[in-house]
């Protein structure tokens, strides 16, 4: 483009030093000077039009070919996250232990020093007009051994009408308010205390949902749920429902920048056999196993504010789950070989977390949690329960923790979190820094 | 025992239908995401409409929860509008799922995003989440351009029609009486828009390429370096550079955004800021042309 200018001055200078010879060169030089602020004015506002133009292109192309449909228009929606923490404790980790509460699941401390956490990778999408379905995959070390889970694997109806839905297949129970929420979604890195001694960290299962909402402003939800009942906390293979559960929910909005919601919720297994973790005691290695009957019951209370309802630069969360469990059979520990130790077992226990999460600017958040647990086992050898963990000698489970959060962006966290752990009879300080991405799908998460 | 679950659901289920009579259905209940929207429905559903606008104008829509009370409004829906784009992606989808309501889902006539009438701009070439909070279809503040709302509107009509047949014609003619009057309109915010053509401003976040096609404005820079991301102080080390070599003469903050960087940016370069609210405050019975107008004003008696 420019030697079509540059070729300009050349003419120019040819007629110039032509007019040279006619003596008037004064005038010649002054059009001269004139022709060569035009052209240098033109030159400029060249380069600006060439600026602008780059500016557009690379960062504001306007609307090439939007219809276009691509091969992979119908893949689902794939998100994968990552999470790492590193942990330090004062206490041996492998020492960990919940009086009055046999641990099994997933209930372990994260290992002592860097670890991963659950790596997930979740696909999902509307199978057809009136399907949706979704498979999490998590891939996690435990001692060593890479291990596959596959943590939910449901569909879900989208157009049964009449506020009714039904949910089919592998999924977290909609027991209490943290079990349906994937661990990365938590304020903590850590599990509730008392979901750590009921559930083993998180309830799924196989099975049936049903749902209901009523046709109300103010939200009210009710379900059930019927599970295989072989995932702990129950176990065993049943033909019908293993477990059954029921759950209720309300909420609404105070105003534009208040919003809350309440639950209740039953977990039933009337017939279960459920195998805690083992672990051994300088011998044989010993594991309990609970045949028997198992309730709990749940309420839950959430609280959001967010100035005008703007999430963004500002918002508290209030969270406060309650879970009380009875249970009537028979407990054995198990051995390599008959005979083996066995007791009734007639126990009530109890918890409940209260917890806050002030995100007091765009990128950072705050947040504070309390632990509490209680108790009370009886049965007819109290050495086979003390062996199992159900024995308190008096001493309450209880945990202080606040975490610091760095939020950069929606899609990853930095979280240092300090707990004072008084889960049994010697105190710990545990510390842990984690991070959480997530890559892909922009993931919604539930109130 | 699941029949028996099943039998007992159903008992729970239908005494509490029975507790609440069902709502009146001489109006169709109209969901919208954002309060534009709203007031969009509004002109050419009239009273045959209930709407509910699920945001205020002073919340950003890429940021809002699938709250129980969102989730109680979308069940009972007719009729949801939204903008679409993939700017509710964070929590559009969720309800849908969550509001256990067919007649509202993808495909059906009762889902309508306005974002699938218009011409989009600023489709990126490359998604890529280092580019911030970017948008796969484009640049989804669409109702920035006032012209946009004629598409809009004469899809929305078809639903409308689609839904309640036995008003269609109520809303055919409340669609052309629009049409007219928002065609006037147009010509007259031109008119008016006439003193706006090629000032130079900077935006707090990339919220108006539609307003400035439409009112011949030239976004210089923005205070967010990419779409959504907190503006720090080296980028506004180099926004205020830009600012003084490209003569830029107003600071535009949308209302729902932080203050701060605008008002850094202000006592920096002496620009004044001007505030323009996200959407129509529908909340307060303001009309869709008052919004538009209200841009327009501002801009035009802006501090100089």
């Amino acid at each position: 483009m420019k030697l079509q200018f540059n070729s300009r001055p050349v003419v120019q200078a040819v007629a110039a030093s032509a007019m040279a010879f006619n003596a008037v060169s004064a005038y010649a030089d002054e059009d001269i000077d004139s022709l060569k602020k035009q052209l240098s004015d033109y030159e400029e506002r060249l380069q600006q039009l060439e600026q602008d133009r780059d500016a557009t292109t690379t960062t504001h192309l306007t609307n090439p070919a939007r219809k276009q449909v691509k091969g992979n228009a119908f893949n689902p929606a794939i998100s994968v996250i990552l999470d790492g923490v590193y942990a330090s404790y004062q206490n041996d980790p492998e020492d960990y232990a919940l009086p009055g509460f046999a641990l099994g699941g997933e209930a372990e401390l994260a290992p002592e020093g860097f670890s991963l956490g659950h790596s997930e990778i979740t696909l999902s999408n509307n199978i057809d007009d009136k399907f949706f379905g979704q498979l999490t995959i998590a891939i996690v070390e435990h001692e060593n051994e890479l291990e596959v889970e596959l943590e939910e694997a449901f569909f879900e109806t989208l157009a049964l009408g009449h506020g009714f839905s039904i949910r089919g297949g592998r999924f977290y129970s909609a027991i209490g308010y943290l079990n349906q929420q994937h661990p990365h979604a938590w304020d903590f890195q850590d599990a509730p205390l008392v979901y750590r001694g009921m559930f083993g960290k998180q309830y799924y299962d196989d099975g049936l949902r049903a749902s209901f909402i009523t046709p109300t402003d103010v939200f009210f939800e009710l379900g059930a749920e019927g599970f295989a009942g072989r995932k702990y906390p129950a176990g065993g293979e049943h033909s019908g429902a293993g477990v059954w559960t029921a759950f209720a929910n309300v909420g609404g909005d105070i105003g534009v920048s208040h919003s809350w919601q309440a639950g209740v919720s039953y977990w039933n297994g009337d017939e279960i056999e459920r195998e805690y973790g083992g672990h051994a005691h300088g011998g044989a290695a010993e594991t309990p196993f609970f045949e028997g009957k198992s309730s709990i019951a749940g309420l839950n209370a959430i609280y959001k504010w967010a100035p005008n309802g703007n999430y963004r630069e500002q918002n508290l969360k209030l969270q406060f789950e309650y879970f009380s469990r009875d249970e009537d059979g028979t407990l054995t520990m198990l051995t390599d070989a008959p005979p083996f130790e066995t007791s009734t077992l007639d126990s009530k226990q109890d918890g409940w977390y209260a917890q806050a999460r002030w995100k007091f600017m765009r990128n950072w958040a705050a947040s504070v949690r309390y632990d509490m647990l209680d108790s009370d086992n009886t049965g007819s050898d109290v050495d086979v329960l003390d062996e199992a963990g159900l024995v308190t000698n008096g001493h309450t489970p209880k945990r202080v923790s606040v975490a610091a959060e760095w939020v950069p962006s929606e899609f990853s966290r930095i979280r240092l979190q300090y707990n004072r752990d008084d889960s049994y009879q010697v105190s710990d300080d545990q510390v842990y820094l984690q991070y959480t991405f997530s890559i892909g799908a922009h993931g919604a998460h539930a109130f | 025992m699941l029949s028996r679950l099943a039998a007992r659901i159903a008992v729970i289920a239908a005494s509490i239908t029975c507790f609440f009579p069902a709502v009146s259905q001489a109006t169709l209940n109209v969901f919208a995401c954002e309060p534009e929207w709203a007031a969009l429905a509004s002109e050419i559903g009239g009273d045959r409409l209930t709407i509910y606008s699920a945001t205020t104008s002073m919340q950003d829509p890429h940021h809002i929860q699938a709250r129980p009370s969102l989730i109680a409004k979308a069940r009972r829906a007719d009729l949801l509008v939204c903008t679409g784009a993939e700017l509710e992606t964070g929590w559009l989808p969720l309800l849908l799922r969550k509001a256990n309501n067919g007649d509202i889902q993808p495909g059906k006539p009762g889902y309508f995003m306005a974002a699938d009438y218009v011409d989009m701009l600023e489709v990126p070439v490359k998604v890529d989440r280092s580019h911030g909070d970017v948008h796969a279809s484009g640049n989804p503040h669409i109702h920035t351009d006032a012209r946009n709302m004629l598409p809009v509107a004469a899809a929305l009509v078809q639903h409308l029609k689609t839904l309640d047949s036995e008003n269609a014609e109520y809303y055919s003619n409340r669609y052309d009486a629009f049409r007219t009057v928002w065609e006037a309109k147009l010509e007259e915010w031109k008119q008016r828009a006439m003193p706006l053509e090629d000032v130079n401003i900077v935006a707090h976040h990339n919220f108006w390429p539609y307003m400035n096609r439409w009112l011949g404005l030239i976004q210089v820079d923005t205070l967010e370096p990419l779409p959504g991301v907190t503006p720090s102080s080296s980028h506004l080390a180099a926004v205020k550079k830009h600012v003084a070599e490209r003569g830029v003469s107003v600071i535009i903050r949308v209302g729902y955004a932080n203050e701060r960087p605008a008002n850094w940016m202000s006592s920096q370069t002496g620009l004044p800021v001007v505030t323009l609210p996200a959407s129509v405050d529908f909340h307060s019975g303001q009309k869709l042309d008052e919004w538009y107008d209200t841009l327009i004003t501002s801009m035009i008696n802006r501090p100089q």
